[in-house]
């Protein structure tokens, strides 16, 4: 049985997929949800944290080698970079590209067409300063087996994503469940008018929105980038596949966002055994097409503003 | 120097003018209402008033300071509380996150200020931890006045809680705000319903078309034929 072949090292890249994924994922859903807008150039945000990651790291390691708990210190400089990047990037494009346009009330499209602009623009500047080649992030670990489980290798390299993704996660969860942000941001989603009533500044929940969305998804970029190399195209793929994990959970739904991207990670890869890799980005948007044809809101339902 | 003062006040949407002229004033510890048809222009004297609308002329003064260009979080923070028409409930919160939203702005313990309004409508306490949204609209219209409460107003900004509600209800609701005021509260209140709306307060405005076409102490608009005809339901005596 092809299935059954190589199930769990598939499992395995499938959950390290569907965690960047889902990183990327609350990006797109918390804008959603508290301005009905998809930030097509979340990708570059995704971006900006991955080259954000690989020059603070160059910067301040150069051609050291670390190991023990200096990889550790090593990654968690590296995702701290990138998260700071992303936020920056996310904090600007909200300025430039967004605010503007909402202060003359532009319709929609509007919206769209600058979401675009900003993304190639982005993704172009990345590319004519920094090259078109990916660069490398030296990594702190070996790319030999750490350990197994039932059989499957398991490099250090998922473990780092795992924990990282799993604290962000579960931290995330917390901002928007418990924090004053997090009501602020579920207030704006469900009734912004109300929320402003309340004394809610609308403009800057909006902001911390964003520069939130951005945290994790420069946060994702770093980590992609730790495997791949960072290159200026790199959003492109991920961060579409993790919009359709948003939309997969539910668009505006937080817990959605999580479920989606795992969901999608792991079913794009565990078919991997049966056919040929040339098949996942099929598989990916065909699982789409086929949730949304019975379940158009998505698994857990759009619920704006929503926890869960 | 009044609370609330409107002052040639006039508001557009676009090209057709909302309101003309008004000029309105509430003084503290009052219970000042506005009667008026629907689209008379009472949603929109309130949001003027709490800056989710801006005037087009004319000021709007609280306590003296000129607030017609403020943001509506901003008004907030001032002293005004507002309960929007429809209530507006965060329906996928709680009853308890509804009332901390009301205390956004304010730091430190709110225990007190929820068990004050849980005092004022105990159904509420029963259903602390339910959804906004699956209330019932007596318990949803508790609830948004509760909420205001929160943040201390000095005036609070009533539109129509008694739209929808049953009679029973309504006179629930009218008590409480009774009960608002004797606790220091300034409010206006606008109203369809206009009886129990005059019985219940200081002084009364009529609005109609955007202007202000009456005014003056609640027992004498009460008295008055001319309402009696146009709210009231009664056909003017000859």
């Amino acid at each position: 049985m092809c299935f059954t072949q190589n199930f769990w090292s598939l499992l395995i890249s499938g959950l390290a997929d569907g965690f960047l994924y889902a990183l990327i994922a609350l990006g797109y859903t918390l804008v959603y949800g508290v301005l009905q807008l998809i930030n097509f150039a979340h990708s570059e945000v995704f971006m900006s944290g991955g080259f954000a990651g690989y020059f603070v790291l160059q910067a301040t390691l150069g051609s050291h080698t670390t190991s023990g708990w200096g990889s550790v210190g090593y990654v968690a400089l590296g995702i701290a970079a990138g998260a700071a990047g992303g936020g920056v990037v996310a904090f600007l494009l909200e300025r430039v590209a967004y605010r503007p346009l909402r202060r003359r009330k532009a319709p929609r499209l509007a919206f769209l067409i600058s979401a675009i602009g900003a993304s190639y623009f982005l993704y172009n500047i990345a590319g004519k300063e920094f090259g078109h080649n990916a660069l490398e992030i030296p990594a702190p670990f070996t790319n030999l087996p750490w350990f197994s489980i039932f059989g499957a290798p398991v490099q250090a390299y998922y473990v780092v994503i795992a924990i990282a993704a799993i604290s962000m996660l579960l931290l995330v969860d917390r901002v928007v469940s418990s924090t004053k942000l997090g009501k602020g941001i579920r207030a704006v989603a469900q009734d912004a008018e109300t929320a402003s009533l309340m004394g809610v500044n609308i403009n800057r929940i909006i902001s911390q929105t964003f520069v939130l969305g951005g945290l994790l998804g420069g946060a994702a970029g770093f980590l992609f980038g730790l495997n791949a190399g960072v290159v200026y195209t790199m959003g492109f793929t991920p961060a579409l596949k993790a919009f359709t994990a948003a939309v997969l959970g539910g668009i505006g739904n937080v817990r959605g966002a999580m479920l989606g991207g795992l969901v999608l990670g792991i079913a794009e890869n565990l078919p991997m055994g049966c056919v040929q890799t040339a098949w996942r980005d099929v598989i990916a948007y065909g699982i789409l097409a086929i949730v949304l044809l019975f379940r158009p809101t998505g698994i857990l339902g759009e619920r704006l503003g929503r926890a869960a | 120097m009044s609370l609330l003062q409107l002052v040639d006040l006039e508001v557009r949407y676009g090209a057709i003018p909302a309101l003309r002229g008004v000029n309105l004033s509430v003084e503290t510890g009052e219970i000042v209402t506005l009667l008026g048809a629907n689209g008379a222009g009472k949603t929109t004297t309130l949001r003027t008033i709490s800056g989710l609308q801006h005037p087009a002329s004319g000021r709007v003064l609280f306590e003296g300071r000129a607030i017609g260009d403020v943001a509506p979080h901003d008004v907030l923070a001032l002293g005004v509380g507002h309960v929007p028409e429809g209530r507006r409930i965060f329906p996928q919160m709680s009853v308890l996150e509804n009332l901390e939203m009301g205390a956004y702005r304010r730091r430190g313990n709110l225990r007190e200020d929820v068990e004050h309004v849980f005092s004022l409508f105990p159904v509420l306490g029963q259903r602390r931890r339910q959804e906004g949204g699956t209330l019932s609209g007596g318990e949803q219209q508790m609830l948004a006045i509760g909420r205001a409460l929160m943040s201390h107003p000095r005036l609070l900004l009533l539109d129509e809680p008694s739209m929808g509600l049953a009679p029973l209800v309504v006179k629930a609701i009218f008590e409480i705000i009774a009960r608002i005021r004797s606790q220091g509260t300034t409010i206006l209140l606008v109203e369809q319903n206009a009886t129990q709306a005059l019985q219940l307060a200081d002084r009364g405005y009529v609005l109609e078309n955007g202007e202000i076409v009456m005014s003056g102490a609640a027992t004498d608009l009460l008295g008055d034929p001319r309402i009696r005809a146009a709210y009231l339901g009664e056909t003017a005596a000859h």
